[in-house]
């Protein structure tokens, strides 16, 4: 018996090796890494100096990074623009994929068709997607000016006026992510008991009642699940930053993930540039926290 | 009574064609208009009021494209960067995946606790480590330098380990008795039964690597080893106002993925909301 446990464990340890090297190399090593370098001043990409004790002995400087990240306008202007960029994108988000996963939900002749239409930009890589729709925001030339001003809206300058910019990000993120998300809610309407549906019609209940008092309480786990994964992510912000505005007008998109990027590789200051990701970790840490003990209270797990 | 349910119904299929139009036309204008900028001459790209329809079919944009960008070889490394990552990723998820799910070993609840929490690590956060340890190794602009990774993708044993529980014993029990490997057994008996969640995790993963941006970014800067989308944001960078060329390499980009994913759609079984679980 106990030979057979080693035997397993032997097995196991096969198994596991290659994913273990990853983990080592991609996650655990580099996390704990990029926290020891959030303490130095650091400033060069010729990362092996980083292994000898006088690297340490000559840049080592206490928490001065993260005092002066946190006294820096910049960082709060950063997370400012993220919690801009989630005011609008989450419900817009939220909306337009439940309506695509209601329509989706009734199999019908052409159902299939507009199930892979709205998934194309799911597909389309951020990159993409981004040069696509700075085109699409163009002022003068773009498509999305000339139809506003078919129904008699003056557009504004979108990604050149520092107060619609976010917005125009908004627009291609609800774009891009409204497919991804719609098929997740589509999921979840497949798994709602038909029997609910017909107990409300017998009591009378109109079709928007029911989708109320019905598909609504019954989703709530994957609207939650939702909130959760599109509110981290709102924190990644970045392709779109990078390609559409590159942080502009005025620095009135900037973000944090894009600071550490500027940091990291324009301004070689990886010591600061770490303790900034060290931040965007905490952050995002204290979300996943909170929305698990939130969960508990207002989640229907009974759908 | 009957009639009014049908038109009822008749009334309930219209609403969906008149909402699913109106969807379906928001999420097609951005790509519309990216084909026929792609297709339109440089006048016709800079004309007031905007073309709807082209007068003028070119494809002088590609031609530009691929002139003035090495994008031929970015076609080619994206294509060798994401079946390699994707083949290396499926091979690595699956033996970690049989490992927690089939192989009792002390510690594997625990060890499958410590690889979901790096779940919570938002990759941007190791960005600058990781980093400086591959330029160390002197893997900047190499293949390698993007392909490692693919080593650790907790989504996927995560995903393979929920399927691989649901596989009952008895087959492996059986297997043993006759002498099998665990090699054996993952190759011969828990891959076969595992193929349409690992189809819609291959289309998942190539997907992923073909559009990644931020890694690649970094680690690729040598235009001739770049993969589409950092060409592309360096297009976008270098030819700040030519759309056209621009429109060009993003259809480009985009047709590979849509065929991918139109191909493999039969044959996994809901890798759609597969796609769903993905932190």
């Amino acid at each position: 018996m106990r030979k057979n446990r080693n035997n397993h464990a032997l097995a196991a340890s096969v198994f596991l090796a290659p994913s273990m090297v990853g983990f080592l190399l991609i996650a655990a090593i580099p996390f704990a890494l990029s926290f020891a370098i959030s303490f130095t001043s650091w400033s060069g990409i010729k990362g092996l100096e980083i292994f000898s004790p006088s690297f340490w002995q000559s840049n080592f400087i206490g928490l001065e990074n993260y005092s002066k990240i946190l006294k820096s306008k910049e960082f709060w202007v950063s997370l400012l623009h993220v919690g801009q960029y989630m005011v609008l994108y989450i419900p817009l988000m939220l909306v337009s994929s439940l309506g695509i996963a209601v329509l989706l939900n009734k199999p019908r002749k052409g159902t299939a068709f507009f199930r892979l239409l709205f998934y194309i930009p799911v597909l389309t890589s951020w990159v993409a997607g981004a040069i696509i729709w700075k085109w699409v925001l163009d002022p003068q030339y773009g498509i999305l000016n000339d139809i506003l001003a078919r129904v008699g809206i003056a557009g504004p300058a979108w990604l050149q006026d520092p107060k619609w910019a976010m917005f125009g990000i908004v627009l291609a993120s609800v774009w891009k992510d409204m497919g991804f998300y719609g098929l997740i809610f589509l999921g979840g309407l497949k798994n709602i008991n038909p029997i609910y549906y017909e107990a409300a019609h017998l009591d009378g209940a109109g079709r928007f009642q029911s989708f109320l008092k019905i598909t609504l309480p019954m989703l709530t786990p994957m609207v939650f699940f939702v909130l959760i994964i599109s509110l981290i992510n709102s924190f990644m912000l970045f392709p779109q930053v990078m390609i559409m505005t590159e942080a502009g007008p005025a620095g009135a998109t900037q973000v944090i993930v894009e600071r550490i990027y500027k940091y990291g590789f324009s301004y070689y200051k990886m010591g600061y540039a770490s303790a900034l990701s060290w931040l965007l970790f905490v952050i995002v840490f204290l979300f996943t926290f909170l929305q698990q003990k939130l969960q508990k209270k207002w989640v229907n797990y009974d759908a | 009574m009957r009639n009014k349910m049908r038109s009822n119904k008749t009334l309930s299929n219209l609403w969906f064609y008149v909402f699913a139009g109106g969807v379906g036309f928001l999420i097609v204008i951005p790509l519309y208009w990216m084909i026929i900028t792609a297709l339109k001459t440089q006048t016709a790209i800079f004309t007031y009021p905007i073309e709807w329809f082209p007068k003028e079919f070119t494809l002088q944009n590609f031609v530009d494209l691929f002139a003035r960008f090495p994008f031929g070889k970015v076609l080619r490394n994206s294509a060798i960067v994401s079946v390699s990552y994707s083949v290396i990723s499926i091979v690595t998820c699956s033996m970690a995946a049989f490992a927690f799910a089939k192989i009792p070993f002390r510690g594997s609840e625990a060890l499958l606790k410590v690889y979901l929490a790096t779940l919570m690590i938002p990759f941007q956060s190791t960005l600058i480590p990781l980093f400086m340890l591959f330029n160390s190794a002197g893997l900047s602009n190499t293949y390698g330098s993007v392909i490692i990774p693919s080593l650790f993708r907790v989504f996927g044993i995560f995903l393979l380990v929920q399927h691989m529980r649901t596989i009952p014993d008895d087959y492996i029990d059986a297997a043993r008795i006759d002498g099998a490997s665990y090699f054996t057994i993952l190759w011969k008996v828990i891959l076969p039964l595992s193929l349409p969640i690992i189809a819609g995790y291959a289309v998942i993963t190539f997907m992923d690597a073909w559009n990644d941006y931020l890694w690649p970014l970094v680690m690729l800067t040598k235009p001739e080893m770049m993969t589409v989308p950092v060409a592309l944001g360096m297009v976008n960078g270098q030819f700040e106002r030519n759309f056209g060329v621009q429109m060009a390499g993003s259809l480009i980009s985009i047709v590979p993925v849509v065929l991918i994913y139109l191909a493999a759609q039969s044959k996994m079984k809901d890798g759609l909301t597969l796609g769903g679980i993905k932190g």
